[in-house]
């Protein structure tokens, strides 16, 4: 898996493929209205910290970002309603993202796998 | 269980408590404003105990030295001994210059600080009268342009800086004030970027002060300011601004009522959804957000999703100044501020 995902990181552009993808991908999940109010009051600046470190671990370029803390940081949305509805509209945001970007096909699956392993940490089971 | 040792007593802290909630929840007599790591009026002095590195992130080096750090952003956790820093080296002497009316709420107060104070236009100043009463103050001057340090405060209902700052203060009154705070100002790089500004009320005031440092210093992008007001005559220095919108291709005024009374020469709308309608791609934009809270937020999204970049976007929400409670108040003194 290791070796894969590096490569699936570099591949499509390593660091420089995280900033571009943060701005459409945080973009993306504000202005969808069936998310959006989890993000209520939320400092931008950092939510876009934290947007960028998932991007990071879903391409393959750190594991600085554990399941526990994605974990604890979606404890209180869950507790406001987070639900499956909800992990899908994010992950159809970052499939869209990667679209967009033009990952090619074979990355942009190990990617969607790797967000898709992380959905009960997220929700919190 | 931590203990917060401060002025001679000695005070358990609560779970999940900062170093300020601890001291007020038992009544110590220490100065605080926003709550938020921002305003700094809470600054404190630790006499023995580790401050984490975060407590004191926004202070200067030269205070972090003397151990000076925030205490609403300092976790109680931990056993401190903790003092009021040394209030000369906080704040300074300040003569008010002048005072006059720019709008039946708002006035124009002009400051001489004894020493010169280094600052930005669309900085903020904390003024801070003989009681220790404090707020926050947005400054409308520029240095290069203006001999005096300039803000514009608006009459609050029961505001206590407001109201004395307009029935007591007087030219040749000394106050003490803090600064220069606040990263939302001009930068002189960059100056074909296209820059759009919006201010509510008295937000007016940085904004008034970021315009005429971005002309004097030659900005070439387009600049597009929008104030928004209630009622026409809250749409203070109309005149002013625009003389210089008339002497400046660049620069565009747009004065927005978002009441019910319109008036000629005013758009009726909210000023910050206008300024979004009418502005639908902010790609490459810069973008100053400044006044009513709720709309400072909500603009700072609209301008994101717009294409602005978030590093692009300047904020300065003045909950952190208008809506101050009084130091050493309760809760219950702090909503009376509207």
């Amino acid at each position: 898996m290791s070796t894969t995902t590096e490569t699936i990181f570099d591949r499509i552009g390593g660091q420089a493929a995280i900033e571009a993808a943060v701005d459409v991908f945080y973009r993306k999940v504000l202005a969808d209205p069936t998310i959006s109010h989890f993000f209520d009051g939320t400092d931008m600046e950092e939510q876009r910290a934290k947007q960028k470190a998932f991007l990071t671990m879903v391409f393959g370029g750190t594991d600085d970002y554990t399941g526990k803390d994605l974990r604890s940081a979606h404890a209180p949305l869950v507790a406001k309603g987070l639900n499956d509805a909800h992990f899908d509209a994010v992950a159809g945001h970052l499939q869209a993202t990667l679209d967009e970007l033009g990952v090619d096909a074979e990355s942009a699956g190990v990617i969607m796998e790797t967000a898709a392993g992380t959905r009960d940490e997220v929700l919190n089971r | 269980m931590s203990t917060i040792a401060f002025a001679g007593a000695v005070h358990q802290s609560g779970a999940g408590e900062s170093v300020l909630e601890t001291l007020l929840r038992h009544g110590a007599d220490v100065p605080y404003s926003c709550r938020k790591g921002t305003c700094l009026t809470c600054m404190l002095v630790a006499r023995s105990g580790e401050v984490p590195d975060f407590a004191s992130e926004a202070l200067k080096p030269t205070e972090r030295e003397q151990g000076m750090f925030l205490a609403c952003q300092c976790p109680a956790d931990r056993d401190l001994t903790v003092a009021l820093p040394n209030r000369a080296t906080i704040y300074g002497r300040a003569r008010i210059q002048s005072k006059e009316a720019l709008a039946p709420e708002v006035c124009r107060v002009r400051i001489r600080p004894a020493n010169d104070l280094y600052y930005h236009a669309g900085q903020f100043i904390n003024l801070q009268r003989a009681d220790g009463l404090s707020r926050s103050y947005s400054l409308a001057s520029v240095p290069s342009l203006d001999e005096h340090l300039e803000i514009h405060v608006r009459r609050l209902s029961g505001g206590a800086m407001s109201s004395w700052i307009f029935d007591t203060l007087a030219v040749g009154d000394e106050v003490d004030i803090q600064g220069a705070l606040g990263s939302s100002y001009y930068l002189p790089g960059r100056p074909e970027q296209d820059m759009l500004l919006i201010g509510t009320g008295t937000g007016l005031a940085p904004l008034y002060g970021i315009v005429r440092d971005a002309l004097a210093s030659g900005h070439r992008g387009k600049i597009a300011l929008y104030h928004g007001s209630r009622a026409p005559n809250g749409l203070y220095l109309r005149d002013a601004l625009r003389k210089l919108a008339a002497a400046h291709d660049t620069f565009t005024y747009t004065p927005c009522i978002s009441g019910d009374s319109a008036e000629h020469d005013c758009r009726v709308g909210r000023a910050d959804l206008l300024a979004l309608d009418d502005h639908a791609s902010l790609d490459g934009w810069r973008v100053h957000l400044c006044g009513y809270p709720p709309m400072v937020h909500a603009a700072k999204k609209s301008a994101y999703l717009a294409g602005a970049s978030l590093a692009d976007i300047f904020t300065d929400p003045f909950d952190l100044k208008d809506l101050r409670a009084a130091p050493r108040d309760s809760e219950a003194a702090r909503s009376d501020i509207w």
